[in-house]
């Protein structure tokens, strides 16, 4: 049988990648919402791995709450960069400073 | 090793190869793929905890439909990725640094100290005719009946929101108001000029010899 703390440190290695790669990608507002989803991706494999050993189904219906809201997300998110690309012509995160003073 | 650990271990190394290409992929359509492929990895882990329902949800939901959407916008716009890409290496230093702490700061918590073989007992496998799904649906119209609804909501809503943030109106259609309409008066629409009686008209010049008349 596969240790519970196996899955854990798999979460928590995905997770350190994709805080990794939203501090590389700082500019690249594509690849930080792909970097997000892989944080939830890693918060869901807890979840999924808790509620096998526990024996609780509940830690499932959360993850499919997680994985409702992290759709929702994505697409509003999508919607964000098309609106800003097509004001801006650019989705660098520099780029936004419209409120700047 | 059991076959099922060498599932869990194959599965896991393609998920973190995969993360790490999707961070460092010089082209975004690449990223989106390898972030597929992560996606794929982890539903077999799913499928390993006996997850068959999210796992499935995870296949159809993500890679059927978020990162279509994600391959869409990648596509449709055209973004200079070399610009973005400038001096993303200026900044490996820090991200390791922050990314290596919160591995390490997890691995204590997390590690074989609380969670491992010995402490956590595995439950056992289930009993033959068990369907997660039957036991997920059971719980979510039940127990779960109210956040089910209220994820409805959420759903909606981003329908609405993304539709709204990205609609453009065509600004060749011509449209009434009635609002407009019935605020219209007399005052808006009608001018009464009043126009002094003109003298006799100047007679008019013959047009030229050999042009036809406009």
């Amino acid at each position: 049988m596969i240790p519970l703390s196996w899955y854990l440190v798999l979460g928590a290695l995905l997770f350190a990648i994709a805080v990794t790669g939203i501090f590389l990608n700082r500019k690249n507002l594509i690849v930080i919402l792909m970097a997000v989803e892989l944080m939830l991706l890693a918060v869901n494999t807890n979840f999924v791995a808790f509620a096998h050993y526990w024996g609780d189904p509940a830690g499932q219906v959360f993850v499919f709450f997680i994985l409702t809201v992290a759709a929702a997300e994505s697409a509003i998110g999508l919607a964000i960069l098309v609106t800003l690309f097509r004001n801006l012509r650019s989705i660098r995160v520099d780029d936004l400073d419209s409120l700047k003073g | 090793m059991t076959p099922v650990l060498a599932d869990f271990l194959a599965s896991g190394t393609i998920l973190l190869a995969s993360a790490l290409l999707v961070i460092t992929a010089r082209n975004p359509v690449h990223a989106a793929l390898w972030l597929v492929l992560a996606f794929f990895s982890a539903s077999c882990l799913w499928l390993l905890a006996y997850a068959e329902f999210l796992a499935v949800a995870l296949v159809l939901v993500y890679v059927g439909a978020v990162m279509v959407l994600f391959l869409f916008v990648v596509m449709m716009l055209d973004i200079n990725f070399e610009r973005l890409r400038q001096g993303m290496w200026r900044n490996l230093p820090v991200a390791l640094a922050v990314g290596g702490l919160m591995a390490l700061q997890m691995f204590l918590v997390l590690g074989t100290g609380e969670f491992g073989a010995g402490q956590v007992v595995a439950p056992p496998a289930p009993a033959p005719g068990y369907s997660n799904t039957r036991e997920l649906g059971l719980l979510l119209y039940t127990d779960y009946v109210y956040p089910f609804e209220l994820a409805a909501v959420v759903l909606l809503v981003a329908i609405v929101a993304a539709i709204a943030l990205t609609l453009r109106p065509r600004k060749a259609s011509r449209y009434q108001d009635p609002a407009v309409q019935l605020a219209a008066t007399k005052a808006t629409r009608l001018r009464v000029l009043k126009v002094p009686p003109a003298a006799a008209p100047a007679p008019a010049e013959a047009p030229p010899a050999g042009e036809a008349p406009r």
